[in-house]
């Protein structure tokens, strides 16, 4: 595997925010699949904490295991064995509707497609996860109103998916992921379908995120991607092959063209 | 979320599609359109059938002569032994449960005013008749005994005869020739409308019998006691069938019918025989009712289809809500009220098809149609049902998606 490395070495310090206590926490975390007549182990005894406050890369190649962590990092599946406590809550424990729960309180999740519902505006759009929340707060609309504000949507609250460009739709779903206050901002490729200068400006809002104090989970396999992180965590073949401390990447040059966007301003 | 929120992403879900939504609706909207016509022209048609059971007098036997059968040749009704008076006064003062009863004797022939006239029935009768058929005297005054009695020569006029002679004008008091002979118009008779054969009832002047059969049509008949008919009036209270019988064994015993003979006169309760006619149609209009509930079912199935397509269409956004929050049940109430949705809203095009059409019926048959707002409810609540029934099964594919690979679904 090749990695970038700008532009300093990977030392495990720098002006990372303060870290708390950890919001992940797994332990000799295991799934296995089964394929037809054979078990697939997805993730083998995989023990890992994600501190509060991180910003955390997760690479790997396609069956790594790397979506299966992000599957139950996001409360989307429960592990064959061993634990994993998020929030506090192990969801090996959970009922259907309890992780329902979980996943609506404590956790947005950014896809790759960006997953916003046809003919539907911004700003309904953002309220969505408000929709299923308990119990239901009485001001979903002016939550919804002040996180598009936050990812720069102010001028486009009703505007459908089909009048917004790929960087806006991208932006609305980060606000839709926001809008409930998570503790874990969950991105599944979230820049795979955008072009590298949007790239950048939604990896910016990321960072601008994490700066804020809310814990950050990208799952990726581009490498220029993973340096905006301060942790890196490499996964092959179900297990944790590298796990690294790094400097963030601040931004401001586009890395895989350098030539095309010479100091762009944001 | 709450069954509002449900509504509102489910409207907004069919009119996405709405052509979709409307075609696929189209069973339900059959399904509702033809429950409502069958139950509105069914009732209409048992209620008309009850006005005429109404109009023929309630709580009513009729004595028809019997037919005589001469020479293995059965004759027409009367030409048995006929009715006669003291049939009439036996009926009256022997039989147990009678309150009234009124011979009556038929003949026809032209009502005469100056120089407009009109052929109507003929209606020799005893005074009580108009009282056992339930007939009210609109004006005038009704037959009374010393009328009959004495042969006075006085008529009561049918609604429809009264307007043809006398347009715009009380007959009372007015005179009229009948067969020649002068009468004094007394009383005019309520309108009854037509009978079950389709024959204008009130086509009809009464007299007394005894006038009749002396100065009308009398002077031919060789029994000047003859009636050819009796109505008898039941007692509230008491029982039809019992009556019927006591008037059978009273007139066999006085015509001395020997027992295992067959009777040479009838007794009919009419208005028995057309409740059972009206409960035909009443059954009829039911069964016809029925054959659209499997319209109902048909239309069900379309619906149940299409929601298994929305489903399989809309995975990734079922994914997506359950990502964010979205428990089954929230999932299972989304789908569910949108079949129900969907159901209703083809519930709502049957009625507006189905009353409209009911009217057009009642319009050109000139039929009585009826469409009660049960009815319409009914059908609403039958498209709901049907949504709730056939919208469970996609509801609950939905519900119970992973939503792992409903999130990675194309």
């Amino acid at each position: 595997m090749t990695v970038i490395e700008r532009p300093a070495g990977p030392e495990p310090q720098g002006e990372a925010p303060p870290l708390g206590p950890p919001l992940v926490s797994a332990r000799d975390l295991t799934k296995v699949y089964r394929v037809g007549e054979q078990d697939l182990v997805a993730l083998d005894h995989v023990t890992l904490d994600i501190a509060a406050g991180d910003f955390v890369a997760i690479m790997g190649p396609s069956g790594s295991g790397k979506s299966t962590m992000m599957n139950l990092i996001g409360a989307l599946d429960v592990p064959t064995s061993g634990s994993l406590v998020l929030d506090g809550r192990d969801i090996g424990t959970l009922a259907v509707d309890e992780l329902a729960d979980l996943r609506n309180r404590s956790i947005g999740f950014v896809f790759q497609q960006f997953n916003l519902l046809p003919r539907t505006s911004a700003l309904e759009q953002v309220m969505l996860p408000l929709l299923y929340a308990h119990p239901r707060p009485a001001d979903s609309e002016a939550m919804a109103r002040r996180r598009l504000e936050q990812v720069g949507l102010a001028n486009r609250m009703d505007h459908t998916p089909r009048q917004l460009s790929g960087g806006q739709q991208q932006r609305v779903a980060i606000a839709r992921a926001l809008v409930n206050n998570p503790k874990l901002l969950l991105a599944d490729e979230p820049t795979g379908a955008l072009d590298s200068r949007t790239s950048e400006e939604i990896m910016q809002l990321f960072a601008e995120l994490n700066r804020g104090g809310i814990t950050i989970i990208v799952v990726t396999h581009e490498p220029e991607i993973a340096l905006w992180a301060g942790r890196r965590i490499t996964f092959r073949d179900g297990r944790i092959v590298d796990d690294i401390r790094q400097t963030p990447y601040a931004g401001g040059v586009t890395l895989s063209d350098a030539s095309s966007a010479p100091g762009a301003a944001p | 979320m709450n069954l509002w929120d449900s509504v509102l992403i489910a409207v907004r879900a069919l009119r996405v599609n709405l052509l979709r939504s409307v075609l696929t609706t189209l069973g339900i909207v059959i399904g509702v359109a033809s429950v409502i016509i069958l139950v509105a022209v069914g009732t209409g048609a048992s209620s008309e059938v009850d006005k005429q059971i109404k109009a023929l007098g309630t709580n009513m036997l009729v004595v028809f002569p019997g037919s005589m059968r001469v020479m293995g040749r059965q004759g027409g009704a009367g030409t048995d032994i006929p009715l006669s008076e003291i049939d009439v006064a036996g009926i009256r003062d022997k039989v147990p449960g009678v309150t009234a009863v009124a011979g009556q004797i038929e003949d026809s022939g032209p009502v005469v005013r100056g120089n407009s006239n009109w052929t109507s029935s003929l209606s020799g009768v005893h005074a009580e008749y108009a009282s056992v058929r339930d007939w009210p005297i609109a004006s005038g005054r009704d037959l009374d005994a010393a009328d009959v009695r004495s042969g006075a020569k006085v008529a009561i006029l049918g609604a429809t005869v009264a307007k043809e002679i006398f347009p715009g004008e009380d007959p009372v008091g007015a005179a009229v020739r009948i067969k020649n002979v002068p009468f004094e118009v007394v009383g005019v008779l309520t309108a009854k409308g037509q009978s079950v054969m389709g024959r204008d009832q009130d086509d009809i002047v009464l007299l007394p019998i005894t006038t009749a059969r002396l100065r009308v049509s009398g002077k031919s008949q060789i029994q000047n006691d003859r009636v050819g008919r009796i109505y008898v009036k039941v007692d509230e209270g008491a029982d039809m069938a019992e009556v019927q019988e006591d008037i059978e064994s009273f007139l066999r015993q006085r015509r001395k019918t020997r027992a295992g003979a067959e009777d040479s006169f009838s007794v009919r309760n009419l208005a028995e025989t057309m409740k059972a006619r009206s409960e035909v149609l009443t059954t009829l209009s039911y069964l016809l009712a029925a054959t659209s509930v499997i319209s109902l079912i048909v239309g069900g199935i379309g619906i149940m289809n299409i929601m298994l397509v929305s489903v399989t269409e809309r995975t990734r956004e079922i994914g997506l809500r359950m990502a964010v929050g979205g428990r089954r049940r929230d999932i299972m109430l989304q789908f569910l009220v949108e079949a129900v949705s969907l159901c209703l809203l083809g519930g709502l095009i049957g009625i507006a098809i189905g009353v409209s059409a009911s009217a057009v019926i009642a319009f050109v048959a000139n039929w009585p149609v009826l469409v009660s707002p049960a009815v319409l409810g009914g059908a609403l609540a039958a498209a709901a049902a049907t949504g709730i029934c056939f919208g469970l099964f996609p509801a609950r594919r939905a519900a119970l998606l992973n939503p792992i690979d409903a999130l990675r679904s194309e």
